[in-house]
């Protein structure tokens, strides 16, 4: 992992030293609230419908078990006890008051954390594949450029103010589980006879206009990538709407200029910044790959393991369903599933953060991770430890057998939270996990995504979901919108609507008959709900959603 | 005849600790039954204006629309319901007990 | 009225000669240009010995990238941040490429000299000289 240098450590406390006196400059008026609210975002704090909320960063998804443990100890001092863990690797405390916020700021510098452009019209916390260093299918760490790509982008002094939020997201796979079309910049590392390069895609995003991404350059060479960013987003900068916020990210800058167009502008700004470029930055990522070398692997039985597979159907059920390849031999990706039945998706108690936490540091080379489905990773552990991981993580509620499945359902905070909701979205997820639970459906149905958001900018990525859900506001009444179809790996596909919204009573038991039909269309077991939607098409999940009209038009 | 004004009450977010505040006849309370009930235009909207004016307590001061029942303000959209009562997953916020008292 | 403001702190306006806006005579000393100005298209001529970059409103961070697009095309002038920006922003001013800040009186006195003086130091803790070199 990234070893925090002196530098780092010193920008850190004059940052927050800076941020503690903004603080104090707003509530004695030398700040306006139109002036503060810019510099608190840029500093992960938001205010929501019921108090503040301060998200904190896990630049690309990766934390230890020290820095886990402090994420708990936060929640217990300063919060409610609990965090959620969010869709962009991030956690958020909910109940946060604004003078303890620079003390929470400090306990997490201890640690080497931040929560630094999280929030705000600037370059956001850069996210990546979360089974990074350990699956089994990538071409290289992409840890090294994203933790390069955060210290360029922290503080940058161009980048503060841009007329919009600006996410980057990297993988090292061709099998995408960063999203990378859905961000403004998405980055992934290739390889052309032995060399690396990269392979630059922009103007993906979800929200009101969701629009996947288009590549900007196949192959960029290694040296290019900072000043080309660079180029990018001075690009944008420039370019990029600030008459209308709807029309401002980069996605629509794209759309309305044309790809060759922006290609054409950053070339000819990467031309002059290229060259103030020495090569210093190559130095400092060879620096920051050997922090990310690989832990020394074990050898060790598998005999454990397999035991475990045979005489306890439990263990069993949860090794099929939250375990990845693991390119070690002996070794597995464990999905600790955040998404309980009937509990809030991504919430996680101090209690719990710090059970995972011991388990990182006991079994798993004190590494842990936050993957963009709101569940936490254990991305190293040899399989002989997976009996005892599991009977820990079942003691303490974190045993459910449900990565990938109906239940692990992604939901932004909705009207429960969040200040620009137009419905609500965890009720939703909470009873459509508990709904299927008790119709022990799940594992028959196998992979299935439901995604919920509570408004149209679509922080749930409902866009992106096999199901995806969208909370509105219809003339006053909760109201809820289903997309079919989406999907958010490297084959991103934005989901159709399927027809007119359902009432909060009616969603549940839409959702209910859609998965029926599924059961009853599939040509075969092993065919996904997303294969059978993609073979069949719309017409017959509609008829399934809307069976009275259904009959309307038929009599 | 006038346009009829719907009743409303004045509403923000409490700027140190960020919850839900209204305006009572005693200044600010967290609590919407003891809000003042605005019944004319003209007042609501200077009432807006001084409470606006509190920039050291308060952040994002608007008018919100609501149903008198019987001298209570009740709130007429789902949000402001939500705003009044706090999140439906777990029982925080306004929920907890000793929450309710002047802010 | 306005403040000037640099590294020093509060200082007295020293510059007597004026601004022309952009396509005015090409004799002209020092250039207003707005925050949606083309950096490219600037006629970096001879004799201008300044230009100022308007701020509208201190969430409009254009002005950044203009100071320092004409800073890579080499303008050696005196660059000017000039409106609605606050002391936050001084250190980002100073690192894009601007010399000296422009500010109304009004933000002059909600943010004293020493709110500016405290991002004076704007050369230590930047991230991106490092990855420079
Ligand atoms: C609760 C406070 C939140 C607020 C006020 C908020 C606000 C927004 C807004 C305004 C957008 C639309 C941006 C645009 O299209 O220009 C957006 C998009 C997004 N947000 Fe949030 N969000 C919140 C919470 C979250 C959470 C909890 C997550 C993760 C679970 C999240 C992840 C995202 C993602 C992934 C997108 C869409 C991707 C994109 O940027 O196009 N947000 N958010
Ligand atoms: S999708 Fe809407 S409701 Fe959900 S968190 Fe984002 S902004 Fe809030």
């Amino acid at each position: 992992m990234y070893h925090y240098t002196d530098f780092d450590g010193a920008f850190l406390k004059e940052r927050n030293a800076q941020f503690r006196a903004q603080v104090e400059r707003r509530i004695d008026g030398s700040l306006t609230e139109d002036e503060f609210k810019p510099l608190r975002l840029m500093n992960g704090l938001y205010l929501q419908l019921h108090a503040y909320m301060l998200r904190v960063a896990i630049p690309y998804g990766t934390l230890n078990g020290r820095q886990m443990t402090r994420l708990a100890d936060i929640a217990d001092k300063w919060d409610k006890g609990y965090g959620h863990f969010t869709t962009r690797q991030n956690i958020q405390y909910n109940w946060p008051e604004l003078r303890d916020v620079p003390d929470m700021l400090d306990a997490l510098a201890e640690v080497n954390m931040h929560a630094i452009q999280t929030s705000g019209n600037t370059i956001r916390n850069v996210t990546a594949d979360h089974f990074a260093g350990a699956a089994a299918d990538e071409v290289a760490d992409p840890r090294p450029i994203a933790e390069l790509i955060r210290q360029w982008s922290t503080d940058h002094p161009e980048f503060q103010f841009l007329p919009r939020k600006f996410k980057v997201a990297v993988t090292g796979s061709e099998n995408d589980r960063a999203v990378i079309k859905a961000h403004d910049i998405g980055i992934q590392i290739v390889a052309r006879d032995g060399v690396i390069g990269y392979k630059i895609i922009i103007g993906g995003g979800l929200g009101r206009t969701p629009m996947i991404g288009k590549v900007l350059h196949d192959f960029l060479p290694q040296e290019d990538l900072l000043p080309y960013l660079e180029a990018i987003v001075s690009v944008y900068n420039l370019l990029g709407r600030r008459d209308n916020k709807y029309k401002a990210r980069i996605k629509i800058t794209v759309h309305e200029n044309g790809i060759e167009d922006i290609r054409a502008r950053v070339d000819e700004r990467f031309a002059l910044i290229k060259p103030l470029f020495t090569g210093i930055d190559q130095q400092t990522l060879a620096r920051i790959e050997a922090d990310f070398a690989a832990p020394d692997f074990k050898t060790a039985s598998e005999a454990p393991y397999h035991h475990a597979r045979q005489h306890d159907p439990l263990f069993r059920s949860w090794s099929d369903t939250n375990l990845a390849k693991h390119k070690a031999p002996g070794y597995a990706i464990v999905s600790i599933s955040i998404k309980a039945h009937g509990k809030t998706p991504g919430d996680a108690t101090s209690y719990q953060m710090r059970l995972m936490a011991s388990l990182a540091k006991r079994y798993g080379h004190d590494e842990l991770r936050i993957s963009h489905e709101q569940n936490v990773i254990l991305p190293h552990v040899h399989k002989e430890d997976l009996p005892a991981v599991y009977a820990a993580l079942k003691a303490a509620g974190l045993g459910t057998a449900n990565i990938g499945l109906i239940s692990d359902i992604i939901a932004c905070p909705g009207m429960d939270y969040c200040a620009l909701a137009t419905a609500r979205s965890i009720p939703i997820a909470q009873d459509i996990a508990t709904r299927f639970d008790e119709l022990k459906l799940e594992h028959d149905v196998g992979p299935l995504k439901i995604k919920i958001s509570g408004c149209i900018n679509a922080c749930g990525h409902h866009h992106v979901g096999h199901i995806g859900i969208l909370g509105l506001d219809r003339a006053g009444v909760e109201n809820y919108q289903i997309t079919l179809g989406g999907d958010g790996t490297q084959d991103a596909t934005i989901g159709e609507r399927a027809g007119p919204g359902f009432s909060a009573d009616e969603i549940i038991p839409a959702v209910e008959r859609l998965v029926l039909a599924y059961l009853n269309l599939r040509a075969e077991p092993a065919e996904t709900f997303l294969q059978t939607y993609t073979r069949l098409g719309l017409a017959p999940f509609k008829s399934a959603l809307y069976p009275e009209t259904q009959t309307a038009t038929a009599a | 005849m006038p346009k009829p004004f719907t009743p409303k009450v004045i509403t923000a977010n409490a700027l140190l600790e960020g919850d839900v505040i209204y305006m009572s006849a005693t200044g600010w309370t967290r609590d919407l039954a003891r809000a003042d009930i605005l019944t004319d235009e003209a007042d609501a909207d200077l009432r807006l204006i001084e409470a606006a004016a509190q920039t050291d307590k308060v952040v994002g001061v608007y008018l919100a629309d609501i149903k008198d029942e019987n001298g209570v303000p009740t709130p007429v959209h789902f949000r402001e319901d939500f705003r009044a009562r706090g999140p439906s997953n777990y029982a925080h916020g306004k929920q907890e007990a000793g929450k309710q008292e002047q802010f | 009225m306005t403040q000037l403001i640099n590294d020093t702190g509060f200082v007295p306006e020293d510059w007597t000669h004026g601004f022309c806006a952009q396509g005015a005579a090409n004799d002209c000393l020092a250039l207003d240009l707005p925050s949606d100005a083309d950096p490219a298209a600037i006629d970096l001529a001879e004799g201008l010995q300044m230009i100022r970059i308007d701020f509208p409103s201190s969430a409009d961070g254009r002005g950044f990238t203009i100071a320092r697009a004409l800073r890579l095309r080499g303008f050696t002038g005196r660059l000017r941040a000039h409106g609605a920006v606050i002391a936050d922003q001084y250190a980002m001013a100073r690192r894009a490429g601007f010399d000296e800040v422009e500010v109304t009186d009004e933000i002059a006195a909600r943010q004293p000299a020493d709110q500016w003086l405290a991002r004076a130091n704007w050369q230590e803790n930047d991230y991106q000289s490092r990855l420079r070199g």
